[in-house]
């Protein structure tokens, strides 16, 4: 009885016509068996609710309907896309807010400046079109793939994840947030609501690159981002980060101090050096898609090619 | 109505322009509220994750997989669909003139899919250029085309009307006349395996063994089922009436419908549960009371010869389902009586033929005849096949085939037919059964992986001496095609060449694998690969061009095969002479790139085929009906399924020219096995020449009827005029009034029927004999890149010459050649499919249209002395000699040797590596 009066609740706080409830009517009791799917247009309804039935949140479901075969999901549902506020990409603050439910063909139509490249380049690999158009930034971190094509970029920008909950909010520098395959730092009542891009990490030009066995709809093998700045000549700071080839996308950070200091001009002569390092720090899997040992050659190969074509477009 | 519906959400949301209210689970897939709900079909279904893209429609204008978009996200927005592309009464729009105008739509599955990422991208760039569109469309996944013609056509929707060819009387042949059946398929209206059923139709699903290998014993049935009311039936092979063992190839026929006590591969059926579809679709079948007893599977050829392992099937020991073999002269002196003689040993995987279809039906009674529409290629088999599994005589089941989404081998065995009938038969009401994307992979039959080993030798003149050749064949748990592979790729492995000394043996065993069957090729495409990597190493160790040396050994007229058949109208030399100049060009512009330096490597390679056209050895006749109604219509009986590849529309024309009468004359009935007679089965590059042959026969039998009937000579023009044929010679005219002549048992004042079955001698037991009365060749160049850090390969231009005799319509041939040489190219770099693991479309990966090379199409038309007007067969021909063309680019560009396929980046990068320690 409870449950059914709190769903009465909810269709008063948010216009009636965007709210679905779907319950058994019949016992006028809340039944998880019964599919139940909410579309809240306001936040605290959206955050009451998860904190009550721990439904599964969903947006763009380009990775939920696939694991299954049946016409609708099973419930509850948390439909996301519909709130105020989750969908868009904003600045304040010296942070650059991107929206959970900000869809990838969003990234691409944003007038980003040039560090977003490797951004929109991973956007684009995203699936195709129709992935693009239906899938969320957001979604692409909560599923934790470690092939996210994605989440190397927004390592290598510094991104931030924002989660809120009834109880408040709470940010994550990303690489916590992910905590290994299809795992996040995410508790059972938050909901990422934002990433946010804070401004230092915004500097200077930016590459991605991915490797797979087709052209289009392909999962990565591997893939790597890289961003650099360069100052008078040099490089200032450096931001590289490989995927698909480890639990987690992670950042070279030792690469990164490595490239620090250096001429633009002047790399070729760290790739002997650089490319073991990426390599080693890797710990690939064997799967369908290729080998574990060819994964950690690609991605140094892939990551030192974007490194050295950023710094020849700099210099 | 029950508590589902009436809890459901109220959806408000235009459709097409048109507003639409309905009540419905707010998490029901898009695709699913439109196909079932609001009866708008046109969005096909592939694979209900978003890997395919066929289920494309436009939400606010975007393109979305409507398979995952949640009802609930559609309120107060707008979707467009196919079924809005035309204009009132059907008027094609610009862009679905320009699809049937390019031959864009081949099976016509992914069609309407393509079309509407088209639109998305056309509204906003009405002028695209190749890369916009090959981005836009890059998310919807075709398996016939090759998507050169899908990319022509969206680049040209612009053009607008233009009026189609319509060749006069005795012109058909040689026209590129668009598909007879092409309307329906651009206009998202034609029916597939799934697009309509009985409306009270109940729904049949599967239950399958997830085991390799494991006996089973059942529950309680009855119990399971009363406490679920929406199941009608179980049907296990406890119902079975009749044999329960089908097959392709009658004496092996070995396959159950439904297991008995035994699954012995993963994903075969042992039940059915039968049921009220709205319930029984999303039921969770998990629970079904089967107990499993899992046993160690021989997954491989290896683990299935090792001494005492499990015999999959008791009169065959050593899981030996049988072995092939051709021997012509003594292979082995003549290896050693060469000069020069080289070795490879090559290993193939398992392809999947990923028609975008997944295989569905429906089937019902008729009196006491069921009646089964399913997509299929081989409606007589099923017929058959399922007659049999039934106990019913054969003229108590009636196949009237739905058009087939693609099939290319693996709608040739019976799938869901023999199931639907157990279900119609139990339950005596409609029903329908749609495979699921993963249901279709692991159920239904593969291409064999192949381990092959070869020798080859030559003189020091470039002349080859001897050739040997073993390959073990994977044929998988039940016999389909097996024997036919076995069979084919010994007479075939020596390619169109002069081996005066041979021997070639090819053995199909049985394994815990998924059946291998037929896959567009039966076998030659890996064998040939093996082949034509020998004859580039032999012509490296010789120091030969690599072409110039395939042309010295090429096959003349009068030459006799390895089988010892003399062979006519041969043109692998005509082919290989006409790729000279792209050879030499590809060479070219390879070496002026490789001189820059740098990761990447170009190189060129070249392979050819030769492909005996028909059974082997063994009688398949085709007969066509054509007849003239008092009214004056005239009609032909095509009982061939055309799957996509033409034969519609190629049959028609041969008849028509053969008859002298227009192309649009012709009304076509059929394929339907109670009206139409047996053309047997669309598969070994067949129709166009055994149903061709029929087809040209029954035209020339009527021509010569109506000018007996009106005593004139032989080239008197032929026209029907209302219920008139007015028969017009040099000096004279004759009218014929049918209105007034005694009507046939067929319903026809004039009728011919006419039987073709190609000449054949059975093969001794050295493989000696004529397997085939007609061949067809063909050879392909091929330049790509490959990039030596990360093994990756860019097929970048392909030159394809094939050898048609005559080509009946080039339209149609392209568009085999185009689609053959995508999936030569998926076989060669891509396609594997690993049992367990690779059971949806992005786990197994198919080309996509960013992956496809431009492709040159030269035509050669050496006619054939036996073929319908000098034709010969070309769709499996055309994907043969792509996957060698390939390794031997890839060798060209980097000195490796692939030795395993598909080459996967990581596969071809080893290869490098063993390559530059090598040497």
């Amino acid at each position: 009885m409870a449950s059914t009066a709190f769903l009465c609740q909810l269709t008063l706080s948010g216009p009636p016509c965007t709210v679905y409830l779907y319950t058994n009517e019949i016992d006028n009791e809340f039944n998880r068996e019964t599919m139940n799917y909410l579309r809240p247009h306001l936040l605290e309804d959206a955050l009451q609710w998860l904190a009550t039935e721990r439904p599964l949140v969903i947006a763009g479901c380009t990775d939920i309907y696939p694991t299954t075969q049946a016409p609708s999901l099973d419930g509850p549902l948390l439909d996301i896309t519909a709130l105020e506020g989750l969908r868009g990409i904003t600045v304040a603050d010296g942070w650059r807010r991107f929206g959970a439910a900000t869809t990838w063909d969003d990234v691409l139509q944003a007038d980003l400046p040039p560090s977003y490249r490797m951004l929109k380049q991973a956007a684009r690999e995203i699936g195709a079109v129709q992935i693009q158009v239906s899938g969320t930034i957001g979604g692409n971190l909560c599923t934790a793939s470690p092939a996210a094509d994605s989440v190397p970029c927004l390592m290598a920008l510094d991104a931030e994840v924002e989660l809120a909950s009834v109880g408040g909010s709470r940010r994550l520098p990303l690489a916590d947030f992910l905590t290994g395959p299809r795992q996040t730092a995410l508790r059972p009542d938050e909901l990422l609501v934002a990433i946010h891009v804070p401004r230092h990490a915004e500097a200077g030009l930016s590459g991605f690159a991915k490797l797979g066995a087709r052209r289009y709809l392909v999962i990565s093998i591997a893939m790597a981002a890289v961003r650099l700045e360069v100052e008078d000549g040099r490089i200032t700071g450096a931001a590289v980060s490989v995927g698909a080839c480890a639990p987690v996308a992670s950042r070279q950070t030792g690469l990164e101090s490595r490239l620090v200091g250096r001429r633009p001009d002047d790399i070729d002569a760290l790739a002997t050096e650089a490319m073991p390092m990426i390599a080693d720090s890797l710990s690939p899997i064997d799967d369908v898609r290729a080998s574990a040992g060819y994964r950690r050659q690609a991605a140094a190969e892939l990551a030192w090619r974007s490194i050295r074509s950023l710094c020849r477009e700099a210099a | 109505m029950d508590g589902v519906s009436e809890s459901g959400t109220q959806l408000d949301f235009t459709v097409n322009g048109e507003a639409a209210r309905l009540r419905c689970a707010p998490s029901t897939r898009l695709s699913d509220l439109l196909r079932e709900q609001l009866g708008l079909r046109g969005t096909k279904v592939g694979c209900n994750a978003g890997d395919c893209g066929a289920c494309t429609v436009l939400l606010d204008g975007r393109p979305v997989c409507a398979c995952l978009v949640p009802a609930g996200q559609v309120e107060g927005r707008h979707v467009e669909t196919a079924e809005s592309l035309a204009g009132p009464d059907s008027v094609l729009s610009n862009l679905q003139q320009a699809f049937l105008r390019h031959g864009a739509a081949q099976c016509g599955i992914c069609t309407p899919g393509m079309m509407m990422a088209a639109t998305a991208l056309l509204r906003g760039t009405p002028s695209p250029d190749r890369g916009q569109v090959e981005d836009a469309i890059g998310g919807v996944l075709c398996r016939c085309t090759g998507y050169a013609k899908i990319v022509d056509a969206i680049m040209d929707a612009g053009a607008g009307a233009i009026s189609p060819p319509s060749p006069d009387a005795g012109a058909a042949v040689g026209a590129a006349v668009y598909r007879l059946d092409g309307h329906a398929k651009v206009n998202a209206t034609e029916k597939f395996g799934a697009d309509s059923w009985p409306q009270d139709a109940l729904l049949v699903r599967a239950v399958r063994s997830p085991h390799f290998l494991a006996d089973f014993s059942f529950g309680d049935l009855a119990g399971w089922q009363q406490d679920r009311p929406f199941v009608t039936a179980v049907v296990t092979a406890a119902d079975i009436c009749g044999v329960n063992a089908f097959g392709v190839i009658p004496p092996f026929a070995d396959q159950p419908a439904l297991a008995e006590t035994t699954a012995r591969f993963r994903g075969e059926a042992v039940a059915l549960v039968i049921g009220t579809a709205e319930e029984l679709v999303a039921a969770d079948l998990s629970d079904f009371p089967v107990v499993w007893q899992e046993r160690d599977p021989a997954l491989t050829v290896e683990a299935a010869r090792r001494p005492g392992v499990a015999q999959l099937h008791e009169t065959r020991p050593d899981n030996l389902l049988i072995t092939g073999k051709v021997k012509s002269g003594d292979g082995a002196a003549g290896l050693s009586s060469g000069d020069v003689r080289v070795s490879a040993a090559i290993e193939t995987a398992y392809v999947e033929h990923a028609p975008i279809e997944p295989e569905a039906g429906c089937a019902w009674m008729e009196g006491d005849v069921l009646v089964i529409s399913a997509c299929t290629q081989a409606p007589v088999m099923d017929q058959e096949d399922t007659a049999r599994i039934l106990g019913l005589p054969l003229d108590r089941v009636r196949i009237i085939p739905a058009a087939a989404g693609g099939g290319f081998g693996t709608k040739l065995d019976v799938s869901l037919q023999p199931l639907l009938g157990l279900a119609v038969m139990k339950t005596g009401r409609p029903c329908r059964m749609v495979y699921s994307r993963q249901e279709s992979m692991i159920s239904t039959t593969k291409r064999h992986p192949a381990a092959m080993r070869g020798q080859l030798a030559a003189t020091q003149d470039g002349r080859l001496a001897g050739m040997v050749f073993e390959g073990e064949f994977n044929t998988g748990a039940y016999a389909s095609w097996g024997p036919t592979v076995a069979t084919r790729v010994p007479i075939h492995a020596s390619g169109p060449y002069n081996v005066p000394h041979y021997l070639a043996e090819a053995h199909a065993i049985h394994t815990n694998g998924p059946v291998s069957g037929a896959f567009r090729g039966f076998g030659v495409p890996q064998a040939t690969i093996l082949q034509e990597v020998l004859m580039d190493r032999l012509a490296g160790e010789l120091g030969l061009d690599r072409l110039d040396f395939r042309r010295r050994n090429a096959l003349v007229d009068g030459d006799r095969t390895v089988c010892g058949q003399q062979v006519h109208g041969v043109g692998i030399a005509e082919c290989l002479d006409a790729l000279v100049p792209a050879w030499q060009a590809a060479q070219a512009r390879a070496a002026t790139f490789n001189a820059n330096g740098g990761p990447m490597r170009r190189g060129v390679g070249v392979a050819s085929c030769w492909y005996g056209c028909g059974n082997t050895a063994l009688p398949n006749p085709s007969t066509i009906r054509l007849g003239i109604t008092a009214d004056g219509r005239l009609r032909l009986h095509q009982g061939a399924t055309d799957i996509g590849q033409g034969s519609n529309t190629v049959i028609t024309q041969i008849c028509a020219d053969a008859l002298g009468m227009p192309l649009a004359d012709f009304e076509l009935v059929g394929p339907d096995t109670a009206i139409t007679p047996d053309c047997g089965k669309t598969s070994a590059s067949r129709q166009t020449f055994i149903t061709g042959k029929a087809a040209e026969l029954s035209g020339r039998r009527l021509r010569a009827d109506i000018l007996r009937l009106s005593n004139m000579e032989d080239e008197s023009e032929i026209r029907i005029e209302d219920t008139c044929i007015v028969i017009t010679g040099a000096a004279d005219r004759q009218r014929i009034d049918l209105a007034t002549m005694p009507v046939d048992e067929f319903g026809y004042v004039m009728r011919a029927e006419e039987t073709y079955d190609p000449p054949t001698v059975p093969l001794d037991a050295d493989g000696q004999g004529e397997p085939y009365a007609v061949y067809g060749y063909g050879a392909q160049v091929v330049e790509l890149e490959v990039d030596l850090k990360l093994g990756t390969v860019r097929v970048l231009h392909i030159t394809a010459a094939h050898d048609l005799g005559r080509v009946i319509n080039p339209l149609l041939a392209t568009g085999q050649i185009e689609g053959g040489i995508a999936q030569g190219l998926g076989m060669a770099l891509m396609e594997e499919y690993i049992p367990g693991r690779t059971e949806n479309l992005h786990d197994y990966l198919i080309p996509s249209c960013g992956d496809m090379p431009e492709i040159e199409t030269i035509f050669i038309e050496k006619p054939d002395p036996v073929g319908p007007m000098g034709a010969k067969g070309l769709g499996e021909h055309v994907l043969i000699p792509t996957a060698p063309a390939i390794l031997n680019a890839i060798h060209d560009a980097t000195g490796a040797w692939i030795d395993q396929l598909p080459a996967l980046p990581h596969r071809v990068l080893a290869a490098i590596r063993a390559a530059d320690q090598g040497h």
